[in-house]
């Protein structure tokens, strides 16, 4: 357990040197954030390979827990538990490696940024937060993790907070995340009270009613879709991409908006509970894998493009969750961890060459940015699923998975089966379609703008070719039986229902990742009609948007219009009540308060007209009054 | 002789005397108004003094007791209005409003 609390303490305590010290030495900010992420990455590693051996003996998963303290709350105790197993060190290994590679590339990417000590401890803040949710045991702790990331990515959406933009943004991925986020927390109310116990073991352990569990994991599914940018609360997601680019790569790509599907990898039998749910899941991931993946087909920035193509990844591992198979999804989290992240590096490398976002304004930069071309290839080529890169992989795995939740019984409807499984072939089309475009219209023919592209500095290309070596092989590591497969199994496969010996288990989950021909053939060849249609538009005219001549081009572009409805729908009505409210606030209550003022005022000087100065006046008063008092008390005492 | 002829008259001129101090407006004359009362005053100790048959005279004596303190006080008080009226040339009470509110005050 060393390493895990080396893992989780060293970034955070860079983060609070960095936050502290940032602004008072501002050369310490560089080595104080590369050393946590660091020993970060070590002690993951560590994990990874005690992971690796495994245990004694090998049928038994390798699990580590630990229950720090315990807080007494009167009802359902929370405990400061952490817990680690292969696939939660794995992922804490991608979310290290991923969180080096950023910082590294920051150094370089934000050199004379005046906040960058602040930047950068916040991004080891960010790393600290998401590997807390990783190990967490507890799902209090858990929530603590899942918050502090959330705060982390809106101070670092709004790092330009200058522009009006970079804060409307960061605004809205607070907000949006956030109404997912409260379903979450009642999620952990209802998963806490029905077993008795926030730690995540004891929630798995406990004898959920189907009843519970549905509304529990519905619920559950609200932050999930929040937080991993699903439709329908997806929209901050492109918006987000007013961060910094490393920002984007780490927070916006590989770690926290996959921390959704890592979450219900954790829950995954309580999920399995709740077919309801699995099929609402499945929904969303056909909606949203394929909606996304419209989206960037038509998108100029090529930031926007890379974070509609996040959206529909998440959706595939979301699609897997939804079909039975956690393992396909947990597969797809880590290979889409490594070539998203790559990817978003190196279009930050060809924003800091270029200086601008607008994929028109580009073109022609294979021979100007020879490595960022190649790495960018590499990172294109696993998200288009070509073989044997690693996207190509864990594809398979999620469509080998609906197509088995499709043709046979399982714990999800057959139609949600096939509902993930068409959707996902069409956006495999589709996802290469806009790798494609984006491919041809950043690095081939001629230099559109003035500005020649050249090679970033080292510190910008290392990240890029570190990142390149997963985006290749992953893929063809994770395939193999008997690793990630049982490491993210439900727990009932854990206890002795499956054995190491026999990969062929057609039954759910689904634990056999490797590919199967005849999907494999037929995911080829859409990616070949995807890749040619746009190539075959580009021959044509290699000048011109492949995508400019859709006759449906605007309403991809808008994303099918969600963000207006939402503003006319949501937006304005709020912005009308709270217009509204702002009046009633200022009229009714602080008129009341200014009209207190007032009529005491006047009420004052009424009383003071009788004080005019007059003696006689006043003892006429006088006796009056004691006429009055001796009158009285004589009438009641009568 | 009946009690209710002096205690009438105490009463008649206990009430000029109140009239006076309220209702006029030279000072002198609401010092005058102020014996007027005073007087009255002691019309009743006298009058209930011989009422009661008191053995030791206090009405009489406490009566004697009011007209050398009135003597005294209305030194003081024709002391302070000729005051009055040296320094404001005036001793009409309704024009000496010093200590009225300001008119705007409020």
């Amino acid at each position: 357990m060393t390493a895990v609390y080396v893992a989780l303490l060293a970034p955070f305590l860079a983060a609070l040197a960095g936050l502290l010290a940032g602004p008072r030495w501002p050369r310490a900010a560089v080595p104080v954030a590369v050393t946590g992420t660091v020993l970060s990455l070590l002690s993951a590693l560590v994990l990874a390979a005690q992971a690796v051996v495994g245990p004694d003996p090998p049928e038994v998963s390798w699990v580590e827990s630990a229950r720090l303290a315990s807080v007494p709350t009167g009802s359902v105790d929370m405990s400061l538990a952490l817990r680690v197993d292969g696939f939660a060190a794995l992922v804490s290994l991608a979310v290290a490696v991923v969180a080096l590679a950023v910082q590294v590339y920051s150094t370089a990417y934000l050199k004379g940024d005046p906040r960058y000590s602040s930047y950068a401890a916040l991004v080891s803040l960010f790393t600290a937060a998401m590997l807390l949710v990783v190990f967490a045991d507890d799902l209090m702790v858990l929530l603590v993790g899942w918050e502090v990331m959330g705060v982390c990515s809106y101070f670092l959406i709004g790092h330009h907070w200058e522009q009006e933009g970079s804060r409307a943004s960061a605004v809205k991925a607070f907000v949006v995340t956030r109404l997912g986020d409260v379903g979450f927390l009642f999620a952990i109310f209802a998963l806490g009270t029905g077993a008795g116990s926030f730690r995540i073991a004891d929630v798995l352990d406990a004898d959920l009613s189907e009843r519970t569990a549905t509304v529990a994991t519905l619920l559950l599914l609200c932050g999930v879709v929040g937080k991993s940018a699903q439709f329908p609360l997806h929209t901050w997601l492109p918006d987000a991409m007013a961060g910094p680019t490393p920002i984007s790569a780490l927070i916006h790509a590989a770690t926290m908006v996959a921390a959704g599907i890592y979450l219900v990898v954790r829950l995954y039998d309580v999920f399995l509970a709740a077919p309801v749910t699995l099929a609402v899941m499945g929904v969303i991931a056909a909606v949203s894998m394929l909606g996304a993946a419209l989206a960037a087909l038509a998108q100029d920035d090529i930031k926007r493009v890379l974070a509609y193509s996040t959206v529909s990844q998440l959706a595939y591992m979301l699609g897997g969750l939804a079909v039975g198979s956690a393992a396909a999804a947990g597969f797809h989290l880590l290979t889409h961890a490594a070539f998203k992240a790559l990817l978003f590096l190196a279009a930050g490398s060809v924003i800091h060459a270029v200086g601008t976002n607008l994929m028109p304004d580009m073109g022609g930069l294979r021979r100007l940015m020879p490595v960022t071309f190649a790495t960018a290839t590499v990172g294109l080529a696993a998200l288009a699923g070509v073989p044997p890169f690693a996207g190509f992989f864990s594809k398979e795995a999620v469509l080998g998975a609906a197509e088995e939740a499709a043709l046979h019984e399982g714990p999800v409807a057959s139609w949600a089966g096939w509902l993930v499984l068409v959707a996902a072939l069409l956006t495999v089309a589709v996802t290469a379609a806009y790798v494609t475009r984006l491919w041809l219209l950043t690095f081939f023919h001629q230099p559109r703008s003035g500005v020649a592209g050249h090679e970033p500095p080292a510190a910008m290309r290392w990240p890029l070719v570190v990142l390149a070596v997963p985006s290749v092989l992953l893929g063809l590591i994770l395939t193999r039986p008997s690793t990630l497969a049982r490491w993210t199994s439900a727990r009932s496969w854990q206890e002795g229902a499956w054995s190491p010996g026999d990969p062929q288990v057609t039954d759910f989950p689904r634990v056999d990742l490797s590919p199967h021909l005849g999907m494999s053939v037929l995911s080829v060849l859409l990616v070949v009609a995807g890749a040619g249609a746009v190539a075959w538009a580009w021959r044509r005219a290699p000048a011109v948007d492949p995508t400019a001549a859709l006759r449906s081009r605007t309403a991809l572009e808008r994303a099918f219009f969600v963000d207006d409805f939402y503003d006319r729908v949501v937006v304005r009505p709020v912005r009308r009540a709270t217009r509204s409210v702002g009046w009633a606030d200022e009229a009714v209550v602080g008129g009341a308060v200014r009209g207190t003022g007032r009529e005491a005022g006047r009420l004052a000087a009424l009383v003071a007209r009788t004080q005019a100065g007059n003696v006689q006046a006043y003892l006429t008063g006088l006796l009056a009054g004691v006429l009055l008092l001796v009158a009285g008390v004589v009438t009641l005492a009568s | 002789m009946p009690l209710l002829m002096p205690v009438l008259l105490a009463g008649l001129l206990f009430s000029i005397g109140v009239y006076g101090v309220l209702a006029r407006r030279n000072a002198i004359l609401v010092l005058m108004a102020v014996e007027l009362m005073l007087n009255a005053v002691n019309i009743n100790l006298v009058a209930f003094d011989v009422w009661l048959r008191d053995e030791l005279l206090a009405g009489q004596v406490f009566t004697l007791f009011v007209i050398t303190i009135a003597a005294a006080e209305v030194g003081l008080g024709l002391a302070i209005i000729l005051l009055v009226f040296r320094n404001r040339q005036t001793a009409q009470l309704d024009l000496l409003d010093e200590l009225a509110e300001a008119e705007d005050a409020a």
